[in-house]
């Protein structure tokens, strides 16, 4: 093989090449277009609509990568198998690697690798989305939303295995349904009183971890009307897969309503619950 | 060389009952029972005296966990594990290595033969697999109905529990166990491991870690998956003790492993034997030593502190006594990342050492395939936090962490690059092992491309602990590294055994396996991204017929391993046919040697003259001159 040859790539392989192309800028708008509004978890709040977006720029990239390794995989077994028993015992080119395919190879994965790694962190910021997830018990300020001041806090306690919450601006009132105003920015401050949990608003694409002792923040807006699942997410002993709870997103209006309701119903109770708190700690017990 | 085994000059047979007064793995239960007896009954009930919790109730984890040790001190014993040290201690004179006698006793003693403990391991470690999968069939019938149906919520969850855990323990040594202890020697030109007493060791750990895990049915369960997250165990009940035993006891045997491996590759290579010319396996052995040598004490660690704080009432991870359930998580996936790892690494090592093979062409990009090796167990010890994206420990961290996440893909795409390079041009042959070690890439690909999203922090805000995550690792665990190991297995069959697998059974599993794993989990991305959280046994009624579809394929796929079953029984037992001495056409040093290998390997230390890749290059050596002049050994720098 002489050194010209070398310089280019063989013919099968720029077939290959070209098929690749021609797949992906096909493939690559239909993800986008089709694909990307119908991937979980949907647009039901402003954190689900930002993975979303996350889960489409990863479909897009990782399609045409599956395409091409499909193309080369499949491409180069059916043009290099053996013919028979003799010619599958006969060796092929001793050809031990080329270093220009290996800088090609690790610098586009590692340009692929570094925009992910960008776009996440990028995402991770509230801008527009915020992420949903757990922010811990101090979030830094970069990390709040703008609208951070004027959020409805509302506490999630998890227990083995049910979830409760309490709206501390409405009198610590308690409840075991959660319910949100649409288009309002809601501080989740999720803690637990035994065992972790994680708390998942399924389709508001809100998690955070439930752990005793301290309080995990979470932010989001919910953008649309519906009821929904609240689950556990995090193993937390024999009714883990029961520990659901219901979660509304009404208007404004409707919300006014059920809050004075449901204030105006437990209220005989109400002075019987300890006061509000950030986190709770139950009776000690011997084996805790 | 010859092919022709020496035939081993038959020993004088004696009453085969003769021999359970030895030392072997019946005394080893017997004084296992007899330990467990006087820890339980005698040394935890003194110490338990006093306490009202422990003492007063049915759940006295002291007298429990007294039991358990000392039966594993009993076994161990039993096994024959202290006669050396007490030997010596009394004044013997030092050996190398025991029992290394011929016949099927050996398989159940103490044996320091790397070929035996080889054997042991695989069918050890295949043992513990099949009840894990049959736990898996048994967690998927639950799953046919949204609510409990057939077992208590009890009952499943401890199911779940030790289909995770007690996978995660056996496929850590599933790849490195068998061909790790049985070919690592044979392939750098060594006549055994460096530490061969501390190697049966840590083979004899794995059953007994597996029985500990088992006895926690007896035990009334445990409740916390194969994290075993703090302090949900702390509050569990007696199985608890099991599980944190058992997984303290296999990273005791994976550290041990992994020191051992460590240690023979790097003092025992045959002259000649140059870091450029070591198989590709052994390159992953040594990654993977690396990463069990560093992550398994963590895991220690984590267990024992879970342990005190169930036993002698410590507070480690007792958020309201000044402990903090944040401590175990970091413990766990400090050693839980480096872990998968650890089950992965050695998969690559497989299917690169096979490609050469069944292309006859070199490794493509050999270095740089040792360096993605490396770089993978690198990264794996900076990526732990990824497990706890939303755990709230430190959200600021989340852009590092995702980033080397991402990085890890980098290596591993290198490995597929070598793979790509290699395939590229050769002469392929679809043999069975072939077949296995490239399902491996198509899988690892849909593995790595999932694992994309979860190391995403904002999309992993879903993702996290659902069934995304949980298909994610089926892919490069079981896609991965169970098909590496089924590669593997169907390519040194026939020198570990002088038995070639039966090649039709063998597509035919191949098929039903490969088939049916994609329509067992691909589905279950969906399944974790429309709602369904992991180790549930109940969920959404909308999401039933999709889990009825994963039920019935992963019933399929459990039928993949009967054939496998069968296949070994009748190429064994029926078909008989005896491979020929190098049935493959392979290059490596292991087909050089007569089959089986004799007890020492090497009647004489080799002489390396060669890289086992040299396929098409024109006058290549043979891998080793297995009968070396003096001066060529000087040569070679022996």
């Amino acid at each position: 093989m002489s050194s010209d040859d070398r310089l280019k790539p063989p013919p099968e392989l720029r077939r290959i090449f070209w098929i690749w192309l021609v797949l992906s800028v096909i493939a690559v708008p239909l993800v986008v277009i089709f694909v990307g509004p119908a991937l979980p978890p949907g647009s039901a709040s402003d954190a689900a609509h930002g993975q979303q977006q996350d889960n489409t720029v990863m479909v897009a990239i990782v399609v045409p990568i599956m395409i091409g390794l499909l193309l080369y995989f499949i491409g180069s077994l059916i043009r290099f198998r053996s013919k028979d028993e003799v010619d599958g015992l006969t060796d092929g080119p001793a050809t031990a690697g080329d270093p220009r395919v290996m800088v090609l190879w690790i610098s586009v994965t590692f340009v692929i690798v570094l925009f992910l790694a960008a776009w996440g962190a990028y995402e991770l910021f509230p801008g527009e989305d915020g992420a949903g997830g757990g922010l811990g018990s101090a979030p830094i300020s970069v990390a709040l939303p703008a609208d951070a001041s004027s959020a409805l806090p509302v506490q999630v306690i998890g227990q083995q295995w049910t979830w409760t919450y309490r709206y501390p601006t409405y009198g610590g009132l308690e409840t075991t349904e959660l319910v949100l105003p649409v288009n309002q920015e809601v501080r989740f401050s999720v803690t637990s009183i035994d065992v972790i949990h994680s708390f998942w608003a399924i389709n508001l694409a809100v998690k955070a971890d439930a752990v005793p002792g301290t309080t995990n923040v979470a932010f989001v807006k919910p953008v649309r009307e519906e009821a929904s699942t609240i689950r556990c997410a995090e193993l937390c002993g024999l009714w883990h897969g029961h520990m659901t709870s219901r979660l509304r997103v009404v208007s404004p209006a409707a919300f006014r309503v059920w809050i004075a309701h449901e204030r105006a119903k437990w209220a005989p109770i109400q002075r019987y619950l300890p006061p509000y708190k950030p986190t709770y700690a139950p009776e000690p017990t011997y084996r805790g | 060389m010859s092919a022709a085994a020496i035939p081993a000059a038959g020993p004088v047979r004696e009453p085969w009952w003769r021999g359970l007064g030895r030392f072997n793995v019946f005394t080893g239960i017997v004084l296992g029972i007899v330990g467990y007896v006087i820890g339980a009954l005698v040394i935890g009930h003194v110490l338990s005296k006093g306490i009202p919790a422990m003492e007063e109730t049915d759940q006295n984890d002291v007298e429990f966990v007294c039991g358990l040790l000392l039966g594993i001190i009993g076994f161990l014993v039993g096994m024959g594990f202290m006669n050396y040290p007490i030997a010596r201690l009394s004044g013997a004179a030092p050996t190398l290595r025991e029992k290394e006698e011929h016949g099927i006793a050996r398989y159940f003693t103490l044996c320091t033969d790397h070929k035996v403990v080889g054997i042991q391991y695989l069918w050890g470690t295949l043992f513990f697999f099949l009840i894990a999968g049959l736990n898996a069939m048994l967690i998927r019938t639950q799953l046919l109905y949204p609510t409990e149906h057939f077992w208590s919520a009890d009952n499943y969850i401890t199911l779940v529990g030790l289909h995770g855990t007690m996978m995660m323990m056996m496929t850590t040594s599933m790849v490195l166990g068998p061909f790790g202890n049985y070919f690592v020697p044979v392939l750098i030109g060594a006549k055994r491991m460096a530490f061969p007493r501390i190697e049966a060791l840590s083979f004899w750990l794995v059953p007994v870690a597996g029985i500990v895990l088992l006895s926690a049915v007896g035990a009334k369960g445990f409740p916390t998956g194969w994290t075993g997250y703090a302090n949900l165990s702390v509050q569990a009940k007696l199985g608890m003790d099991c599980y944190l035993i058992s997984f303290a006891l296999i990273g005791i045997s994976m550290a041990l492993v992994g020191f051992n491996m460590l240690v023979t590759v790097y003092t025992m290579r045959a002259p000649g034997m140059t870091w450029t010319r070591l198989p590709i396996f052994v390159w992953a052995v040594i990654a993977t030593a690396f990463l069990q040598l560093l992550a398994a004490p963590v895991l220690i660690a984590a267990m024992s502190l879970v342990l005190m704080d169930r036993v002698v009432g410590t507070t480690f991870f007792m958020p309201f006594s000044g402990g903090s359930p944040f401590l175990y998580e970091n413990l766990f996936w400090f050693f839980g990342h480096p872990e998968v790892y650890i089950l992965a690494l050695p998969g690559f090592g497989l299917v690169l050492e096979i490609l050469p093979v069944f292309t006859r062409k070199p490794l493509w990009g050999y270095r740089l395939a040792v360096a993605g090796l490396l770089g993978v167990a690198l990264l794996s010890f900076f990526v732990w936090q990824h497990h706890l994206f939303v755990s709230g420990i430190n959200p600021d961290l989340r852009p590092f962490f995702m980033f080397t996440t991402e990085l890890i893909s980098i290596p591993t795409a290198i490995v597929f690059l070598n793979a790509m390079g290699t395939l590229w041009g050769g002469k392929i042959r679809f043999t069975v092992p072939m077949l296995f070690a490239l399902a491996f890439f198509f899988n690892f690909f849909i593995g790595g491309a999932s694992g994309v999203f979860l190391s995403d922090a904002p999309s992993d805000v879903s993702t996290h602990g659902t069934f995304f995550v949980m298909a994610h690792f089926h892919y490069t665990i079981m896609g991965g590294l169970v098909f590496a190991f089924f590669g593997g297995l169907f390519y040194w069959f026939p020198k570990m055994f002088g038995v070639h697998l039966n090649e039709r059974l063998g597509k035919l599993q191949f098929w039903f396996f490969f088939v049916f794993f994609n329509l067992t989990f691909f589905p279950l991305f969906a399944v974790g991204m429309l709602g369904q959280p992991r180790r549930v046994s109940a969920y959404a009624p909308s999401l039933q017929w999709l889990n009825d579809w994963v039920t019935a394929s992963a019933y399929v796929l459990g039928f993949s391993f009967v054939i496998f079953v069968v296949n070994v029984f009748y190429s064994c037992f029926w078909q008989r046919r005896k491979p020929e001495p190098n049935p493959w056409h392979s290059k490596g040093i292991e087909w050089q040697l007569p089959t089986p290998i004799p007890v020492d390997n090497f009647a004489r230390v080799p002489v390396i003259n060669a890289s086992p890749y040299e396929y098409g290059v024109p006058d290549a050596p043979l891998v080793a001159n297995l009968n070396p002049t003096h001066a060529e050994v000087v040569t070679a720098g022996g």
